[in-house]
């Protein structure tokens, strides 16, 4: 992989209406951001038509609006609430059918889905997501079917960061605002008088796709204003957190009082697992049909922030509001690590956004990097 | 587009067999006590993969949904196997209520066994506590098979009330060798029960071992094994010789769907078997 900068190209906004056509004629389902019901989704995109073309966000704990810029962006947003995992990791998908005789079922798995994605607009956040759920389900002792059917031969063209909003804190994670490999075309999109967007190839299918829209060589001129506008990006980050020693803290302070204080907080809504790109918990549901020969499995999405996720016989391991969010903070920034050798936060700041009562994930690690105050003895 | 991701694709035919459940016959069917009853498994298509005494499969129970159970069976019967299992929720009813000629779909076998080569030439103690014999059973049956293999064994088990004894009369049996010590005792008991009354860390104490060289194995409710380690700590056991099965809520086996965290550790897959000097700090925890 490696995208050295003399491969560097420039293309207006024509080149990438070109890429995202060229995707399609190669028989991806080719998938990026439009604007719908007032936030800015992944769905099926034809062109650069489809893109949200003059959006921004404004995002801040508890708060997400569209904002019209006074210039024709097409990536001049941070995230939205959709991440690419509702492709990778349908929200419900079917494990497989069974069917039953006289005394005897017989069980089939599901047909695995066999379109190639191409996702464009993937923000460097969102590749660090990607390897992360990579790590969970392409492992080699429990390789995941459904997610590997999914996975493989996928296109991704990423999106370096430009416009990052009041709760990315992606700059002190390590993962953006520049995103250095694991893609297969690399865009930075600049605005200064004629909008263009600087491209770079991270693989055999980036050159070829970018040979085949006709990109130019770039001018080092546009070259250095790319990596000045996300040098200058990682500058405007509206949040940091502090990961030096946090792991180690987290473990040492599972009895802090601050759990309790962000319980009374915490609704136990989920929408910050919703919103993860790499909260991965899957539950099964079992289901008959009317006649009762039929069975279907299907896996959906889970939440640690449900009762029933712990549930095991006589009860929830988990019944407090204060264990569930410990035990979602705690994976995400410390026993993740010990589970997959990652972390589980890439800093793209959906938990804080779309928390309804704007808790930040930020604030709190930083309370509880901090040993208890006075009364909680004994560390 | 990384090798991660098309590496994987190669052996998807082999996954597929750890998430879809294999149908099997039910053989046997032996009722142990009021809510418990075993099931004797035989497949139907492929036999699976052998299992080691500790480790899990998924039982699944048509249209109903699918549970961890522990294999009780002795490993040296081959792919047929046998499982309790206790009525408490819709699956195990479903599990408790099949007759022979029934079908029953199984995936595993899932975990980390119970670590039986390093105990060789160890002193022995098997302490279980309600159901929690059923994931020992496995393991004493190979214990006694190559009984020449370790120093004093000896199997502490402990049960709500003399009706709610698992395996009696193998308990009986068992305690009827001349090399095996076996001591139970129940929670509570009526008029007709001459044995011992009070929990299973009374039994401790008195049991024969040399800590120095003592390995533990230990299942049952999570409080009963909190409170059993802590007596072998007491009597010189080191934590890394004191095995626990642990439970959490298992649904996947593999360690992707999320259910089964206790702190660091994944049960299905780095457990159920863990030592205590791995899992104590977090077991101590209130509800993590």
């Amino acid at each position: 992989m490696g995208t050295p900068a003399d491969e560097a190209r420039v293309m207006g906004v024509d080149g990438l209406d070109a890429l995202i056509r060229a995707l399609g004629e190669r028989g991806y389902e080719v998938l990026g951001p439009r604007v719908r019901d007032g936030a800015i989704v992944y769905d099926g995109i034809d062109g650069a038509a489809d893109l949200p073309v003059g959006w921004g966000d404004e995002q801040a704990p508890g708060h997400y609006r569209l904002s019209p810029r006074d210039d024709d962006a097409c990536f001049g947003y941070a995230v939205g609430p959709h991440s690419w995992k509702r492709y990778l990791l349908p929200p419900r998908s079917k494990v497989f059918e069974a069917e039953r005789g006289a005394k005897v079922f017989a069980l089939r798995s599901a047909e695995m889905p066999r379109k190639r994605f191409a996702f464009v607009g993937v923000r460097p956040c969102e590749l660090a997501a990607i390897n992360i759920q990579d790590h969970v389900f392409l492992r080699d002792t429990a390789r995941d079917v459904l997610y590997a059917s999914r996975r493989e031969d996928i296109a991704l063209v990423a999106v370096q960061c430009t416009e990052p909003s009041g709760t990315c804190f992606c700059a002190s994670m390590g993962t953006g605002p520049a995103a250095t490999d694991g893609f297969d075309v690399a865009l930075t999109e600049l605005l200064d008088g004629h909008h263009r967007f600087v491209a770079s190839a991270g693989s055999e299918l980036g050159r070829e796709l970018l040979a085949a829209v006709g990109a130019a060589e770039a001018e080092q001129a546009d070259v250095d204003r790319a990596t000045t506008v996300v040098d200058e990006a990682a500058q405007r980050m509206g949040r940091s957190l502090d990961t030096e020693g946090l792991a180690e803290a987290l473990y040492a302070n599972l009895e802090h009082p601050r759990w309790s204080e962000i319980a009374e907080r915490c609704l136990g809504c989920g929408n910050c697992t919703l919103v993860c790109p790499t909260c991965f918990c899957t539950a099964v549901i079992d289901t008959n049909d009317v006649t009762g020969t039929g069975a279907l499995r299907e896996r959906v999405w889970d939440s640690c922030f449900t009762i029933g996720f712990s549930y095991i016989h006589g009860g929830s391991i988990r019944p407090s509001l204060r264990a569930r969010y410990r035990q979602w903070l705690t994976h995400k920034l410390a026993t993740w690590r010990d589970q997959f050798g990652t972390d589980g936060c890439v800093g793209c700041g959906r938990c804080i956004t779309w928390c309804p009562v704007g808790i930040d994930i930020t604030v709190e690690a930083a309370a509880l990097h901090e040993p208890a105050p006075a009364a909680g003895a004994g560390r | 587009m990384t090798t991660l991701a098309t590496t994987a694709a190669a052996s998807a035919a082999e996954i597929d067999k750890r998430l879809v459940p294999v149908p099997h016959r039910v053989v046997a069917v032996r009722r142990d006590t009021a809510d418990t009853v075993t099931i004797g498994l035989a497949p139907l298509e492929d036999a699976p993969p052998p299992f080691l005494p500790g480790q899990v499969d998924m039982l699944y129970a048509f249209g109903v949904g699918e549970v961890p159970i522990s294999i009780s069976s002795d490993m040296l019967l081959g792919s047929q196997r046998e499982y309790t299992i206790r009525r408490v929720g819709p699956v195990t009813r479903a599990l408790t209520d099949v007759t022979v000629g029934d079908r029953v779909g199984v995936r595993g076998p899932f975990g980390v066994p119970w670590p039986l080569e390093d105990a060789e030439g160890a002193d022995i103690l098997v302490v279980g506590g309600g159901i929690g014999l059923a994931p020992l059973r496995s393991l004493i049956l190979q214990l006694l098979d190559r009984r020449n293999d370790f120093g004093w064994v000896s199997i502490l088990y402990g049960a709500r009330a003399p009706g709610d004894i698992l395996y009696r009369s193998e308990l009986e049996q068992w305690r009827g060798r001349l090399d095996t010590d076996v001591d139970v005792t129940v929670d509570a008991a009526g008029a007709g029960w001459h044995g011992n009354v009070g929990v299973v860390t009374r039994l401790i104490p008195r049991a024969r071992f040399e800590p120095g060289r003592a390995m533990a194995f230990v299942c049952g409710p999570e409080v009963m094994m909190r409170y059993t380690a802590e007596s072998l700590l007491q009597r010189g056991v080191p934590p890394e010789r004191i095995y626990l099965s642990a439970e959490r809520n298992m649904l996947c086996g593999i360690g992707t769907c999320g259910h089964c965290q206790l702190g660091p550790f994944l049960v299905c897959r780095h457990g159920p078997v863990l030592s205590w000097a791995r899992i104590g700090p977090y077991v101590r925890v209130r509800e993590l």
